[in-house]
């Protein structure tokens, strides 16, 4: 059986392995809640503080990037779930399980793309903090500070999905590993909704404020 | 195996211990056996242990005449911060969790090694890649900030490498963070069967709650560092009063972590205690249940009292109010634990071996750190006392005299079971002593000097408080003598040391069922657990002499 194969030091059963390795990561994924958790405290702490400045700030956002993304980020979600779906049903899914995860990786790219195209445009429009900022209000600079540290550590996630995501597409097209039932396929798809949920909450956040009044 | 052979058991075919499985550096440095990986912790924390110290002990000369000869104020803030930072996150937090919590965790719920083997060294490589940066962050000229950080001078004014030193403690928190991760699962997945929950011995319970903490208080350490970073290495203005930031605000999530961090670091402490006074009190530790209550009291509670750390930063009244409250609240557990500990003797057969006295001592130096904790938690007698030596004698007398004295404690009690070489017990014994007065002679005259007004982290202090700086630098003397003795005497017995039985303590605990040195898979055959731990003496016998009814890994079959 496969499960021969999967079964890793020092389990001694493939469910109590598998129930693990779910564990594990849903106790990592606690403490990355607590990581953005922190960020997002910032933030509310500094638009409570000044939300005439916050709101004047997001309003230079560009929201079609910030929309795209969001889409094409759910969407990634998922073609990741249907590959963890087709995994744990073990009935052999090799093509539909590559495919889901090489959709996953494209989205993902397709992501950056954007997000390289808006941090092109953010730099043109100078919405770095520094000298030459483009809005007047001084906590303009912070929420575009924040701004900036918010997507690049959520981008540094999302590169780090990239990887792994990548990693398990290449070995199962490759036939180096077993697909079927494999708990990491569940582990990565678990860190990939983490990174989708992250932009969930980042998207209001950024790019909504001021957009209704 | 003469055990075995004594017992009747046929004996089982031999097989090399873990630590003659291999003998080259490279079976060491990728191994994923807990207990190398326990060993190759050990080794990196003494490293920086005794890097830490001697930045202190420089200190502690420079501190011998009010105006200061030996240096320059610079290097003198440099000297501390580098004791600070070293101390707490290279030595304090991964002390026992590290070394102790990866050796015995796997090997008191009965489990062949940790959940994730690979992610376990990973964590070590972290850490010693930290570590590098932080080395490097001396070599390259230091760093001015103290431990804490505090903006706006760690983002604007201070020309040090801050840089370095944050992003060393940055990745430092990925191996903590890694190795919590593992010990949660470790202990939830892969106990033996009837291991239940409230048949877990103490020390697994602390490092279950200690990890409970690292998890979730770790990441909030790793983003105020990384702000920082942000905001020296980038420019962007976070904590900038200029543009509205709010230097206040890195303090409360600074201090989100560091609170609870001081719980990361006494809580293993704690359970080391908890193991030992039982065992040569020959006593079942009294209110077991009570006990792990008391545990993740403390570790949930740990998480609201960070403000006290901010008393005199400016915050409103009720907020001070209601942190004053809970870090007064915070005490209850920790008093439930003294007293089991102390309840734990009364009618035990007391045997005074060195891990029982490192383990006394701690409990009347936590005692004394955690009721001089009650001082600072109350807002008029903190105002008076911020920023001066009460608070430094404070902390120490929890870090230093709380979970170093457990730290060398585990130490002695363990070696027998790591080295499978006894440490030679008289010394043990005069290092334990030394040790103790040692502490009590550097830090209590610092009590007094804070009570008076000497401030901390000040190079030259008013000349009417000389004596008690000088009772304090003798004291770190002898205390430095007391850190160096068990490296040499412990060095020594690794070759010369008595060989130790399976069982040197007659100690239950299923750690003490197996050979010493364990095998790689630390059991023979699976064991199986039918009782609580902790049957030395049960209610109403007298304690016997002989062995307790231990489960034996090698008679069950």
């Amino acid at each position: 059986m496969s499960d021969a194969a999967l079964l890793k030091k020092p389990w001694q059963s493939m469910a109590r392995q598998r129930d693990a390795g779910t564990f594990g990561i849903w106790v990592f994924l606690a403490s990355e809640m607590l990581f953005f958790g922190a960020l997002i405290l910032t933030y509310t702490v500094y638009r409570v503080s000044d939300p005439a400045a916050f709101t004047a700030a997001a309003r230079e956002t560009d929201i079609w990037y910030g929309t795209i993304n969001t889409a094409i980020l759910l969407t990634s979600s998922l073609t990741m779930a249907v590959a963890v779906q087709a995994s744990t049903a073990a009935l052999g899914f090799r093509r539909l399980i590559v495919a889901c995860l090489s959709l996953t990786v494209a989205l993902g790219v397709a992501f950056l793309v954007v997000k390289g195209f808006e941090y092109k445009e953010d730099i043109e429009h100078h919405l770095v903090p520094g000298l030459h900022f483009a809005l007047a209000q001084p906590a303009a600079q912070i929420f575009f500070a924040l701004y900036w540290v918010l997507t690049g550590v959520h981008a540094i996630h999302l590169t780090i999905g990239l990887g792994l995501v990548s990693r398990l597409a290449l070995l199962i097209w490759r036939r180096k590993l077993v697909f079927d039932d494999n708990p990491e396929i569940e582990v990565t798809g678990l860190y990939w909704h983490l990174v989708d949920i992250i932009w969930i909450f980042l998207y209001p956040l950024i790019y909504l404020p001021g957009r209704a009044s | 195996m003469s055990d075995a052979l004594a017992t009747g058991n046929l004996p089982f075919p031999p097989r090399p211990d873990y630590l003659r499985n291999g003998r080259t550096v490279t079976s060491w440095l990728t191994t994923t056996d807990h207990k190398r990986i326990a060993i190759l912790f050990a080794l990196a924390i003494t490293f920086f242990f005794f890097l830490a110290g001697a930045a202190i002990t420089a200190v502690r000369i420079e501190l011998l005449s009010p105006q200061g000869h030996f240096m320059t104020s610079d290097t003198y803030n440099k000297l501390f911060s580098f004791h600070g930072i070293v101390m707490v996150w290279f030595f304090l937090v991964p002390s026992i969790p590290n070394t102790f919590g990866n050796f015995l965790i796997p090997m008191m719920i009965g489990a062949p090694d940790v959940a994730f083997p690979r992610l376990n060294l990973l964590s070590w490589y972290l850490f010693m890649i930290a570590g590098l940066v932080t080395v490097y962050m001396l070599v390259a000229g230091g760093v001015d900030t103290g431990w804490t950080f505090y903006t706006p001078y760690s983002t604007m004014f201070s020309n040090t490498h801050v840089l370095a030193a944050a992003a060393g403690v940055f990745i430092a928190g990925f191996s903590s963070i890694a190795s919590g991760v593992n010990f949660i699962t470790t202990i939830h997945m892969l106990r033996a069967p009837g291991m239940t929950w409230f048949r877990l011995p103490l020390f697994v319970w602390a490092i279950y709650a200690t990890s409970i903490i690292v998890v979730l208080a770790t990441p909030v350490l790793a983003i105020s560092l990384m702000l920082v970073i942000a905001e020296r290495w980038l420019g962007l203005p976070i904590f900038d009063p200029a543009h509205g930031g709010d230097p206040i605000l890195f303090q409360h999530l600074f201090w989100f972590y560091s609170h609870p961090a001081v719980y990361i670091m006494i809580l293993p402490a704690m359970g080391v205690v908890s193991e030992i006074i039982p065992c040569f009190a020959r006593r079942r530790i009294f209110g077991y249940d009570f006990m792990v209550y008391a545990m993740l009291a403390i570790a949930g509670i740990g998480f609201f009292v960070w403000g006290h750390h901010m008393f005199v930063s400016g915050m409103s009244p009720y907020a001070g109010l209601v942190f004053s409250f809970l870090s007064f609240i915070i005490a209850v557990p920790s008093a439930i634990k003294v007293f089991n500990w102390t309840a734990s003797l009364y009618r035990g057969q007391i045997s005074f071996d060195a891990p029982m006295l490192y383990a006394l001592g701690f409990v009347g130096l936590f005692t004394t750190g955690g009721l001089s904790g009650l001082f600072l938690a109350s807002i008029p007698v903190d105002v008076h006392v911020t920023d001066t030596y009460f608070v430094v004698a404070h902390f120490h007398y929890i870090m230093v005299g709380g979970s170093v004295s457990a730290f060398f404690a585990a130490l002695h009690f363990w070696w027998p079971k790591i080295t499978g070489r006894m440490y030679p017990e008289s010394w043990g014994r005069f290092g334990a002593i030394l040790m103790y007065f040692g502490f009590n002679l550097t830090f209590f005259p610092q009590f007094l000097a804070g009570y008076l007004g000497m401030p901390r982290r000040y190079h030259t202090y008013p000349p009417e408080f000389q004596i008690y700086n000088i009772m304090s630098s003798s004291g770190a003397a002898i205390l430095a003598a007391a850190y160096l003795l068990p490296l040499g005497y412990l060095t020594w017995s690794l070759f010369y040391g008595k060989r130790a039985g399976s069982n040197p303590w007659r100690a239950t605990g299923l750690e003490w069922t197996t050979t010493s040195p364990p095998p790689p898979e630390n059991f023979d055959s699976q064991p199986r657990v039918d009782r609580a731990p902790y049957d030395y003496h049960p209610e109403g016998y007298s304690a016997g002499l002989g062995e307790p009814e231990v489960q034996n890994a090698r008679e069950v079959e």
